[in-house]
């Protein structure tokens, strides 16, 4: 299984599939913090705190582009299902299309939330 | 449609191998050791050289990459004919599979540069210098470069791929109409190479239960025969967990398919199939 070269393809499965455990884990994250909402006062300040660290930055970021990249692949997991875009030419346009998109998003979100003073 | 030359497939390349060790998993007898480097031909202009993997169960020996070097000059233009050409003038030991050297048998499914293929139809032209040969992966190696097929072949007859027809044998032919033809277009090219299935990460993972891509492809040639009557029985048989639905439409079926088929559409059409008939 080493010797198989990783191509787009399995490269981009392999990241959905990822990118899903990792959304999945971001929502206990935002249950989280929801809870922290609820109790106010130390709890809020303690986590809000830690989301505008480096590190809770880079936690956002991540989880920004996991939901990105996973929307954008679902749609075109979607597309297959119904039995379109499965010329190899399609797949792979569709496949560096979806990468795009979801930099882009993820770049245009954080650009917004940035400027917004976040 | 037919691959006539491989430089019709994506040439997008990624990079050859992920950030993990690459012994993760395998036991020490397992390893695959440097082999031997056999003498270079003398007065060479072109030259191609090929790790070629090899391991012989018979001797105490673990598997280990020997490599290879051809005079271009004095060898045919696809990777078979290299093969070929070192098992006559420098090595006799080395065994592979080989019959029709033309894309049409499936026996001389190999891994070549990380993705599988059939030798007989991979230019020399194509492959990177030094070029990685290795058997079918996710098979237990007979010797060197045959892979055991008997899973595969064991799956493929679980589908039972034969005509199953309520009605008695005629006296002639039983007839189709060229649109009842046409369906079987892309699925009845598929030579049973399983270049597909061993590509396939599902199989890997689950290749004991998933039936995998080639098996699949076949599946779906006997569910849209017209002259077919088993439909219904057929698509009892793959509703399953594991048989179809393990496909998580990763392509690299048909990034591989040394033919051009579309394994990948074809279960995305049985997937659908079992939608509709659930109406």
């Amino acid at each position: 299984m080493q010797i198989y070269r990783p191509q787009l393809t399995s490269v981009l499965s392999i990241t959905h599939r990822a990118s899903g455990v990792w959304l999945a884990l971001g929502a206990f994250a935002l249950v989280g913090w929801l809870i922290a909402v609820v109790q106010g006062g130390h709890t809020y300040a303690t986590l809000e705190s830690l989301m505008g660290s480096w590190i809770g930055h880079v936690l956002l970021f991540s989880w920004t582009l996991a939901l990105f990249y996973h929307l954008c692949n679902g749609i075109r997991h979607l597309a297959w299902d119904l039995d379109y875009g499965f010329e190899l030419r399609n797949i792979y346009l569709s496949g560096w299309c979806v990468v795009m998109t979801s930099v882009l998003l993820t770049g245009a979100t954080w650009a917004i939330a940035l400027s917004m003073g976040a | 449609m037919l691959i006539k030359n491989s430089k019709q497939i994506s040439s997008w390349r990624l990079p050859k191998r992920f950030p993990v060790p690459g012994n993760l998993g395998t036991s020490p007898t397992s390893r695959i050791e440097e082999g031997r480097v056999w003498p270079e031909p003398t007065n060479a202009t072109r030259v191609k050289r090929l790790r070629i993997y090899r391991y012989d169960p018979g001797s105490d020996r673990g598997p280990h990459i020997d490599t290879y070097t051809i005079d271009r000059d004095k060898c045919g233009p696809m990777l078979l004919d290299a093969l070929i050409k070192i098992k006559n003038e420098v090595d006799p030991t080395l065994t592979f599979r080989r019959s029709c050297r033309e894309g049409i048998c499936g026996s001389c499914a190999m891994n070549i540069d990380g993705t599988n293929w059939l030798a007989c139809i991979r230019s020399l032209d194509e492959i990177s210098d030094p070029a990685t040969v290795y058997p079918l992966n996710n098979m237990d190696v007979v010797k060197d470069l045959v892979g055991d097929q008997s899973h595969a072949l064991a799956q493929y007859t679980s589908i039972k791929p034969w005509l199953r027809s309520n009605t008695p044998p005629p006296t002639s032919e039983r007839l189709q109409s060229p649109e009842e033809r046409k369906k079987l277009d892309g699925d009845y090219e598929c030579i049973l190479c399983f270049c597909c299935t061993s590509g396939c990460p599902s199989h890997w993972w689950n290749g004991d239960r998933f039936l995998g891509p080639a098996v699949l492809l076949q599946a779906h040639r006997w569910l849209v025969d017209s002259r077919d009557d088993a439909t219904e029985e057929r698509l009892d048989d793959l509703e399953d967990p594991f048989k179809l639905y393990r496909c998580h439409t990763i392509l690299n079926c048909t990034r591989t398919c040394p033919k051009g088929l579309n394994p990948g559409k074809k279960i995305a059409e049985i997937k659908l199939m079992m939608q509709q008939r659930c109406g």
